[in-house]
Parts: structure tokens; C-alpha cells; sequence
């Protein structure tokens, strides 16, 4: 919302001493953001004049259409200017610079030579005297603007102020000259005079019968003024400080009538639509569309109406989207000559339905979504029927009124709450006057409170503490620690999920966070399928590119492999942690329950259980070598080992037990997949992702990932550990030769458990695959320690031979003999 | 066998020893002084045909004699070796400034790093950390926190819906979900911060990101008043930006909280914008069973890609959401 000073003062008494930044303090400090301070015509200087076209040259031996305009500007003599634009006649009026001014961009304007002519001076557009961005020619005006000669600076009303100021919401009655200003004067301690007060008296005489106006749904709409006024001639023009304040605003000069409801609404806060009576077949009524039919507003768009959108209508047909657009049909023309005038309190959520179905937010709208003051449908009306009648020859021919105005209802408040809920103590008769000043009726004695028709959000007693502080200060707030527990600490979860980070970080680890947003291309191309595959869709995408969420971590650690690879990166390794978002649950139809209490516990269960679980996923992308390659020499490549030790040091973190089982499993390889079972439970797999991904997303060839769900790891047990054997360790190594179906992990189990409760620790140190014949050797040593003695050679032998027996029935294992 | 003999001894000994000029040569004076053939071993030899009193009086003088070479044998030794360890270890040097960077760095993220940072500061001030699902009802979102269907502040936060639209299920829009969750789920006191992530549909800028974090605070108790609410906020920022940092609260509208202020703070010579916190309201707080006659409380929320940006002095958004190694490695794990 803009506002002029130059308008603001014709309200409030700003004392010539207040500067534009005190005014901007005073805004921000009672809650309205200051966006930008424009200082316009301050980078100007002139003499700007304003002159008459006497005659034009066209010069037409170049590239574009150029004028050699005589001009007569109050001097003696004629002055001759170049002009590139074309949009004026012999006889118009215009704005020219004369040599000496300086134009917002340092432009100076001087005499000068140019094609084949001598400028002496430039006619001016209003992007040039930067007053506004229209440059579609240079500006026209008309003898009643101005006199020949006279100075444009104060003619156009150019030296000004303007705050663009943020209007919250909540506060509708700011987004106007009448609101903005109160909020000056409230600020600054300053006198404000209410427009409104000017226009309580206005009474117009009725000269004819009106066109009437009904109100057929009651909830859509309280109060409907509709003034029938005639005689009006269409050639009556906008009076320049009237153009010159709609354009500070950031609007458009259009017509006479338009720009007087655009004026009124600018000024008072109520959007008005007049109609061309002549196009009105019998009276107005305000009711929905009903149906669904085709309507054009005046933007010139054909739109198919909801049944349910609000409509003004005629006896035939809709004639307006209330509240937001008129329509074509209706609208002002150069023939207008009777006109009907609308002035509605619409109900705000009408409107904002109105608005979101039609994807059109007007200025009318804005306004009307955030509640307009109910008054002001009579004296927004009014304040029309006044500036119409002193600017053209329209006389009123009638008022017709249907419904009431509804007003905010009384509040009985508790003054010691807002004192209590502040933090600091303001006094009652603080209290009563500060509210005073928001436009409050205020009985010191029941505290019963009567807000202004303006302030429909001032309900509860938090409203008025709110106005209380704003008034006086939130920086009179004083800064005090609350009182708190002694003591809180990370949930083992969240615990673990940082020293998993943490442990990947210090490992070589990047983190990286993706969004968490995919597409069918890349769950088809991982090879997800079933529940894997399936997940929500976002019904507004951002883009279409993105339209789903994403089932897994590993393509998002792709893409941004992908992109440090196009950037130059070769080795390294990147981890993400997030929720993944497989559909789960399907999603069932939204409760609203009452919010006027807790609802009851079924309910709460109800909607908790309604919102589908997001598994924790944390995953892992190694590509290229190991190690930095440098003078140190040759690193080796990552492999699916590597990617398997990451996925086990995460278990081994979190303390748990796991087995480990060959997987076929997207997006991996299926021969170079690990399963990891905790609990009989698939909870990590890793590995070399299939060779199929990794040629379409170009990653350096074996390139290897984990992944594994946080989420569904048991908590670990608490700890009870052996006693450390300090007698001395008895070491076995046992090579066997087995099938190479057989996986080591199977000949390791069937070894530890033949090797008894005297086994401390197994490991294999050789795998040799050279042997021919479908055979491998596998070798391993096995560490045997008694808690009380030293074993014998025969002891150790004979487990020895219990663990190979047991591989060779369990593997088909044979000793292999040197 | 004589007393002025085994001095002599002694005397040649030191002699040799002293004298050696490298451990080869010391090792051949220690077999002529103190080796099996020695004067001194071959005498102590001779002593078990001596007479009880003689084998006393000359064992002692023996004994002592042995333990003298002993010890100048130990200091040559020690002396020679340091001299060769000095000149071969000399030999051995190496360039230690050659690049040892092996291994490859990692990091957290830096979102991670100032959600740790939070979450640890408010911890150690009493509060619990709590996280909530990032695909959320839209009752808990909007509806319990006082934001109905048609008000123009739900438009304020343009919103991921996700098909069936009926379902009213929504990528939560703010952090605020979580509180209404722990309002509904627990009972006050409640001292509570919940930072995670948050979606709204804005194109990705240098300063927007349609996928961000927020953290938000939320403190219900017995007495609390906006004090408290500015306490907890001068504190929170002079933790992130520094002691010198002031805060000012500013007038301003959210449906969940009433009053409502804008957090500003003053940082490198200029007023931010850091968040937006309020006095919850007590519309909320009756919608989760809260008796406002007893309990009152405040909640605050700031962006942490924002918080990030301001204090690190990062001018663009993509930095953050690409992943870029370059970046993040810059930031180990905050420590």
C-alpha cells in the first residue's frame, strides 16, 4: 500500500519539523513495515513548464517517425523542440523541459543539435520526470489542467513523499489513506481528522426513481448502497490532482468515473464498481452464479463461474464477480451517461473464494478479503456521489439501501491480563487511552470495550493487548529469562542420528540435503517396483519436472554426484539423511473438528493416524578412487566392500548385531548386494549400484551406495560386557576349500559354531579363487581363549576340528592340507 | 692380586673407553676392559681360592672396581650413540611439507551444523529438541493454529498440497505442526524447540528456496508473559550472532500468536529481519485443552538458511541447496 504524504497531511497535522523518516519510525514501530521511502522529485530540477503544441514538423527521412515541435511555453518567442513521440496534436498541452533541468538520472537538458534541427528543450513523458513508469508517449493534458507557461513541478504535484508500506492481513482499514493516516497520527501523538467525519452529513436529493438493489444470501453480504446518478457527460475528464494522486498510488488515470471509485477506494478503503445503467435490466441482486455459464470481465477474459461464486446481477444475467472484477457487458464506456453505483460490504470469505477460483486478486479484493469497515458502504457512496457531481454535470437520482450495516459486537476485557501477559505494568488510564486512540469506545469503569467499525479483529482480550503494546512500545517490553527446567537432553534417536553424521563426516562423508522431490522417469530407471515405486503425489508441483516425493535417498545423492561430477569433482563421497515418503497408507478424506476446544481423544488419534509414517533413511554414494590420487601415487577404486562397511559401521554405532545376506535389490547390482538383517529384519543394503543407473546418470564406472532406515533400527541394548581374559590366546588357522556358492559368512558361522564357547574371535585372512573347478579356499584364524587357564595344544585341537567338522557338514568345507 | 691393580685397571678402562671414537671401536675396548678375557674377570675368577677374609676384603675391591668400568662403559655408550642417531637420523631427513591430503574430507551440512548449534543452546537453557513429519495434516497445520480455510494468511504461505487435495494433506508450511502436536500430546510446562524441514512453493532464488528449515521455540507455563519472550530472544541471538548483538521486536500479525512481533536484529550496522514470535494465542491454546486462565506462553520461528546466510555472510541460496562438495567442506562439522 502506497501513501503520499502530500495526502496523508490532509488528515493528519504533521508539524513541518517531523521528517519522512520519522514518519517511516513511527510506522514501524506500530507494526506497519516501511518497504520503501520515495522521495519523487527529488533527484528533479527545473524548469519543467507546461506549453502548448502550436505547430509540427514531421521530419521523415529517418529510421523512426521524428516531430520538430514549435511550442509556445509563456515566452515571446516560439520554441522549437525534437520529439520522438507521436501521441499529441496541434493544440495540446504538454510538459516540456527547458534547458537548464536536470532529469532523475542526472539527465540534463540542454540546447542542442540534432537531426538537422535545434532542440531547445524536450517534451516529456512521466517515466522521464520518474513520477510514474508509464512510457507509451509523452504526457497530454487539457487548457482546464493548466495554464500556458505555468510551472509542471507544482502542477503535477511532483515534489512528494511516498511510503510503500507493508499492510498485514489482520489490518484491512490500512489499506487506505484514511487508515494509513490514523496510524501516523497514533504513532506521532499527532491530531487526525477522520474523512469520514466530513461525509456523516452528506445527504443527496432524490430526483428520480433508482435502480434497487437486493440482497439475496444475507451471509454474503450485510449492507448494499446503490446510487443511481444521470446526466453525466462522458467527456468530462479527470481533474489533474486527482490523476496525479491515483497515479502515486501506482494506478491508472482511465476515466472520470473510474478513477473516482478508484480515488474514493484509495482514500476511504471501500472498492466501489459503477455500472452503465443503461446495461442494468431491472434491478441489482447479490446471489451466486448458481450454475455454471461463461462470463467475461473487463479484462476481456471469458471465464466459466463456480455455482458458487458470488455474483451482482441484473434481473437476466450476472453482471459482476463481486468484489472483485466487473464484468465487460456493464462497464463504463465514452457513451456512459447513467450510471449505478455499487458500494458493498461483502462477507471477506465470499471474496477470497471469489478470488482464489478466478485467480484474480484485485484491488477491490485485497481490500474486501480483509474485511472492509461496514460504515462505509454509505459514505464511500457518498464521498462518490460528492466528487462526481463537483467534477461533472451527473446529478444523484436516487439511493437505494438493502440490509444494515453489521458492527464488531462489545468486549468486555480484563485489564490486569494485559498487563500480566505484557510483562510490565501499563496503567488502566494508559490503557484507556491508547485504545482511545485505535478508535476504541472505552467504559473505565465495566472495561467493557467497543472497537471501531474498522477493527472487526479486535475480539479477545489478546487483540487489545496487542494494541496496548503497539501503541506504548514494544521496545517499553522488558528482557527477562523465563523460569526452566532444570534439565532436557537429545532422545536416543536424535542422538543416534547425529553420531551417525558426525562418524560419516569425519570419515570423508560430505552431507548433502537434496529436496525431496522425484519423478516416474527416475523410480522406473532406479528399478524401483511394488511399494518401493509407490508414493504421494504434489498436486502443485513446482514444476512438472518434480511432481512426486521421493521414495528413496540414492537418486538425490545421484543428481548431486552428477553435478559436482560436471563441475570437475572425481572422488568423493557424499551422504544425505531425510525422511523418504512411500504411499504407505492411503490418505483418507480431512476431519476439521471444532477449534473452539480440544477435540476429543478419537479424534486426536483419528488425525495423528491419518498422516502416513516417514521412514529415516540415511544413504551414502562413494564414486571414484578412495583416496586422493597424487605424488603419493595410485589410489584404488571404491568397491562394494567399501559400501558394505559404511552401512556395518552404522550398525556396529548404533551397537547392534546383524547378519549379512546377498540381495537382488534396486537400485544396486544384483550379484553385489548386501542385505543386513538385525532381528530377523532387512534394515540396510549396500553395495555396487547397477550398471544400468550408472551408465544413464554418467557416474564413474562401480560406483558403490548404502542405504540404511534409521528409522526401523531397534534401540541397542543395554551393555553387559565379558570379562577381558588375560590368559594367554591360543591361535588356529584353518584353510577350507568349499564351493564357490558357498559364501564365507556361511562357512564363518558354521565354524563359530562348532568352535564352542573357548572361541574369541574368527577372521578370515585369504580368499583364493584360483583353484579351478568351481572351488575356493577360504582361510581363516581363529583365536581361542580359556577365562582360567592356558589351553592345551590338545584342547585347541580338538576345537579346531569341532568348528571344521561343523563347516564340513554344514559348507561340504574340506581342510585343505599344505 | 693388589689394590693398586685393580685402580690401574679401572684407570685403563676409562682410558679405552673415553677415548673410543665410534661404538665399532668402543665394542673392542669393552672386550679388552670388561669382556671375559679382561684382567678384571680373570682375577674375579681366581677369588674362590682365597681365604674366607681375603675373598671379602678382595671381592669388595673387585666388586667396586667392575661396577666403575660398568658405569664408564654406560657412558660411553650413551655418548656414542647419541652422535651416531644424530648424524644417520640427519641422514633420514625427509620434506615433511610435502601435501599429505589422502584421505578425502568430509562435513556436515551447514544446515545440520546450525540445527545441532541451536538445538545444543536450548537444550543446555532446559528445553526439549522435538521433530514432526514433513507430509502433514492440514488440521495441523493451518486449522489448530487459528489459520481457516478462506483467510487471506493462509495465502501468505503458498502451500504443497498432495493428491487426493480432499485429504487436506499438505508439505507442512511451517514447523508450527509440531507444536500443536506436543500441545495435544503433552501437558505444560512445556519447553520445546522444533527445528526442521519446511516447504513452501516459492521458485528457487538467490534468497528463496522452495525447501527450506525453520526452527521454532515454544514455552507454556505458568506466568509467562512477553518478557519472558524477549529474554529467550536477546539470549538465542546473542548465542548466534554474538554479544554485541541487539534485538527489537516489531508489531506484526500471525493467526497463532496474538500479540505477534517481527524479531529484527541489529547485525554488521543494519537492522535484519530474523523471525516472526508472538504470545500464543489464546484461541490455539484452547484448541489444545490448554487452560488459558492458568497458563500462558510464547513461540518464535526463524528460518535457518537465513540465520545462516546473515551470520556467515552467504549471498546465495544455491550455495546451500546444491550440495556443491566445495561448499559444504568448508564447514567440517561446525566445530
Amino acid at each position: 500500500m502506497r501513501a503520499p504524504l502530500s495526502w496523508i497531511k490532509e488528515f493528519v497535522d504533521i508539524p513541518i519539523s517531523v521528517t519522512a523518516d520519522q514518519i517511516s519510525e513511527g510506522l514501524i514501530r506500530v507494526g506497519f513495515e516501511v518497504e520503501e521511502i520515495i522521495y519523487q522529485g527529488s533527484d528533479l530540477t527545473g524548469p519543467l513548464k507546461f506549453a502548448k503544441v502550436l505547430s509540427i514538423e514531421e521530419l521523415t527521412e529517418h529510421k523512426k517517425p521524428i516531430r520538430y515541435v514549435g511550442l509556445d511555453c509563456g515566452e515571446k518567442e516560439t520554441r522549437y523542440v525534437i520529439c520522438g513521440a507521436t501521441n499529441f496534436a496541434v493544440g495540446d498541452m504538454i510538459v516540456a523541459a527547458l534547458p537548464g533541468a536536470i532529469l532523475p538520472g542526472n539527465f540534463a537538458i540542454g540546447a542542442r543539435e540534432t537531426y538537422g534541427k535545434t532542440s531547445n528543450g524536450m517534451i516529456c513523458s512521466a517515466r522521464e520526470l520518474g513520477i510514474s513508469d508509464e512510457h507509451a508517449g509523452i504526457m497530454v493534458f487539457s487548457d482546464s489542467d493548466a495554464k500556458i507557461g505555468a510551472d509542471a513541478i507544482e502542477g503535477l504535484q511532483i515534489n512528494d513523499v511516498i511510503f510503500d508500506v507493508a499492510v498485514n492481513p489482520d489490518r484491512g482499514y490500512a489499506l487506505s489513506i484514511r487508515g494509513i493516516a490514523r496510524e501516523v497520527a497514533g504513532s506521532l501523538g499527532l491530531t487526525y481528522t477522520d474523512p469520514v467525519d466530513a461525509l456523516r452529513s452528506l445527504k443527496f436529493e432524490e430526483t428520480g426513481k433508482g435502480v434497487t438493489a437486493k440482497i439475496e444470501d444475507k451471509s454474503a453480504a450485510s449492507v448494499f448502497y446503490l446510487r443511481t446518478m444521470s446526466q453525466f457527460d462522458p467527456k468530462a475528464t479527470t481533474p489533474l490532482w486527482m490523476r496525479r494522486r491515483i497515479e502515486k498510488m501506482g494506478m491508472r488515470s482511465i476515466s472520470l468515473v473510474v478513477d473516482v471509485t478508484n480515488y474514493v477506494m484509495l482514500e476511504l478503503g471501500q472498492p466501489l464498481h459503477a455500472f452503465d445503467k443503461s446495461k442494468i435490466k431491472g434491478g441489482l441482486t447479490i446471489k451466486r452464479a448458481s450454475k455454471s455459464q461463461k462470463f467475461v470481465t473487463l479484462d476481456g477474459q471469458e471465464r466459466t463461474l463456480d455455482p458458487d461464486d458470488l455474483m451482482v446481477c441484473d434481473d437476466h444475467q450476472p453482471l459482476a464477480l463481486a468484489g472483485t472484477m466487473g464484468g465487460l457487458s456493464s462497464e463504463i464506456t465514452q457513451t456512459t451517461t447513467d450510471i449505478a453505483l455499487e458500494a458493498v460490504r461483502f462477507d471477506p470469505v465470499f471474496i477470497a473464494k471469489n478470488s482464489r477460483r478466478h485467480k484474480i486478486s484485485s484491488e477491490a479484493s485485497r481490500r474486501l478479503e480483509r474485511s472492509v469497515d461496514p460504515s462505509l458502504a454509505e459514505f464511500a457512496s457518498a464521498r462518490f456521489v460528492q466528487l462526481l457531481t463537483e467534477h461533472s454535470s451527473a446529478v444523484h437520482v436516487a439511493t437505494v439501501v438493502a440490509g444494515e450495516p453489521l458492527y464488531p459486537p462489545l468486549v468486555k476485557i480484563d485489564p490486569t491480563y494485559i498487563s500480566r501477559i505484557l510483562g510490565f505494568e501499563v496503567s488502566h488510564a494508559d490503557m484507556a487511552r491508547v485504545l482511545r486512540v485505535v478508535g476504541c469506545d472505552v467504559d473505565e469503569k465495566t472495561w467493557i470495550v467497543d472497537p471501531p467499525s474498522w477493527r472487526p479483529d479486535l475480539v479477545g482480550v489478546a487483540d487489545f493487548a496487542e494494541e496496548v503494546a503497539r501503541m506504548i512500545g514494544y521496545d517499553k517490553i522488558p528482557s527477562i529469562l523465563p523460569p526452566r527446567p532444570l534439565h532436557a537432553s537429545l532422545t536416543p534417536t536424535q542422538k543416534r542420528r547425529r553420531a551417525v553424521a558426525t562418524m560419516l563426516a569425519s570419515r570423508g562423508l560430505a552431507e548433502v540435503q537434496s529436496f525431496p522431490f522425484t519423478n516416474q522417469e527416475t523410480i522406473d530407471a532406479m528399478g524401483f517396483v511394488g511399494e518401493r515405486a509407490a508414493t504421494y503425489a504434489i498436486a502443485n508441483p513446482m514444476s512438472e519436472e518434480f511432481p512426486l516425493m521421493r521414495v528413496h535417498l540414492v537418486p538425490g545423492l545421484i543428481e548431486v554426484a552428477a553435478r559436482n561430477i560436471s563441475r570437475g569433482a572425481k572422488d568423493f563421497a557424499i551422504f544425505e539423511m531425510g525422511s523418504i515418503f512411500r504411499s504407505s497408507q492411503k490418505l483418507v478424506r480431512a476431519i476439521s473438528p471444532d477449534l473452539s476446544k480440544r477435540p476429543n481423544q478419537k479424534i486426536i488419534d483419528e488425525i495423528f493416524a491419518s498422516v502416513p509414517p516417514q521412514a529415516y533413511h540415511v544413504a551414502g554414494l562413494l564414486v571414484g578412487k578412495v583416496e586422493n590420487e597424487n605424488w603419493q601415487g595410485k589410489a584404488r577404486a571404491y568397491t562394494w566392500h567399501d559400501a558394505i562397511e559404511y552401512a556395518q559401521d552404522i550398525l556396529a554405532l548404533c551397537n547392534l548385531e546383524w547378519n549379512v545376506k546377498r540381495s537382488d535389490f534396486a537400485p544396486w547390482h544384483p550379484g553385489r548386494c548386501a542385505e543386513l538383517i538385525v532381528d530377523g529384519k532387512a534394515v540396510a543394503h549396500a553395495g555396487e549400484l547397477h550398471p544400468r543407473i550408472i551408465a544413464k546418470y554418467g557416474l564413474p564406472e562401480r560406483s558403490v551406495a548404502f542405504a540404511v532406515g534409521l528409522s526401523v533400527l531397534p534401540d541397542s541394548a543395554l551393555v553387559r560386557p565379558n570379562r577381558v581374559g588375560t590368559m594367554p590366546a591360543a591361535l588356529q588357522d584353518v584353510a577350507l576349500i568349499v564351493d564357490e556358492k558357498v559364501s564365507a559368512s556361511q562357512v564363518q558361522e558354521a565354524l563359530t559354531e562348532g568352535a564352542g564357547d573357548l572361541l574369541e574371535s574368527i577372521s578370515l585372512f585369504d580368499r583364493y579363487d584360483k583353484i579351478g573347478d568351481g572351488k575356493i579356499s577360504l582361510a581363516f584364524t581363529l583365536v581361542f581363549r580359556a577365562p582360567d587357564r592356558t589351553l592345551t595344544g590338545e584342547e585347541v585341537s580338538a576345537m579346531r576340528e569341532a568348528a571344521t567338522a561343523v563347516a564340513a557338514k554344514k559348507c561340504g568345507a574340506v581342510v585343505r592340507t599344505a | 692380586m693388589r689394590q693398586e691393580d685393580v685402580s690401574q685397571w679401572v684407570k685403563d678402562a676409562q682410558v679405552a673407553f673415553s677415548t673410543a671414537t665410534d661404538l665399532d671401536s668402543l665394542k673392542i675396548a669393552r672386550l679388552a676392559h670388561a669382556g671375559d678375557k679382561a684382567p678384571m674377570s680373570l682375577a674375579s675368577r681366581t677369588l674362590g681360592s682365597l681365604s674366607p677374609d681375603e675373598k671379602a676384603s678382595f671381592g669388595k675391591i673387585i666388586g667396586d672396581g667392575k661396577a666403575a668400568i660398568a658405569v664408564a662403559l654406560a657412558q660411553a655408550t650413551q655418548k656414542l650413540e647419541a652422535e651416531r642417531d644424530k648424524k644417520v637420523l640427519l641422514e633420514e631427513v625427509v620434506d615433511i611439507t610435502l601435501p599429505v591430503n589422502r584421505r578425502h574430507r568430509g562435513g556436515l551440512h551447514p544446515i545440520s551444523i546450525i540445527k545441532n548449534e541451536v538445538s545444543d543452546f536450548f537444550i543446555e537453557q532446559g528445553y526439549a529438541v522435538a521433530e514432526g513429519p514433513e507430509l502433514e495434516s492440514g488440521w495441523l497445520n493451518f486449522d489448530a493454529l487459528n489459520i481457516p480455510a478462506d483467510h487471506p494468511a493462509r495465502t501468505m504461505q503458498d502451500t504443497f498440497f498432495v493428491e487426493p487435495v480432499e485429504s487436506g494433506m499438505v508439505l507442512r508450511t511451517h514447523t508450527s505442526p509440531v507444536q500443536i502436536r506436543i500441545m495435544l500430546t503433552q501437558t505444560p510446562p512445556i519447553y520445546v524447540i522444533c527445528p526442521g524441514r519446511t516447504f513452501r512453493a516459492d521458485e528457487l532464488d538467490a534468497t528463496h528456496s522452495p525447501v527450506f528449515h525453520q526452527v521454532e521455540g515454544l514455552v507454556i507455563d505458568k506466568g509467562i508473559t512477553m518478557a519472558h519472550l524477549k529474554g529467550t530472544l536477546d539470549n538465542f541471538a546473542r548465542h548466534m550472532f554474538g554479544p554485541d548483538v541487539t534485538t527489537r521486536l516489531r508489531p506484526s500479525f500471525f493467526p497463532f500468536t496474538e500479540p505477534s512481533a517481527e524479531v529484527d536484529i541489529f547485525f554488521n550496522n543494519r537492522w535484519i529481519e530474523w523471525g516472526g514470535c508472538g504470545m500464543v494465542n489464546p484461541k490455539v491454546l484452547q484448541t489444545c485443552g490448554i487452560d488459558t486462565d492458568v497458563y500462558s506462553g510464547f513461540a518464535f520461528g526463524m528460518g535457518l538458511e537465513r540465520t545462516l546466510m546473515v551470520r556467515h555472510g552467504i549471498t546465495d541460496m544455491h550455495d546451500i541447496v546444491e550440495g556443491d562438495l566445495r561448499f559444504t567442506r568448508q564447514f567440517g562439522v561446525g566445530l
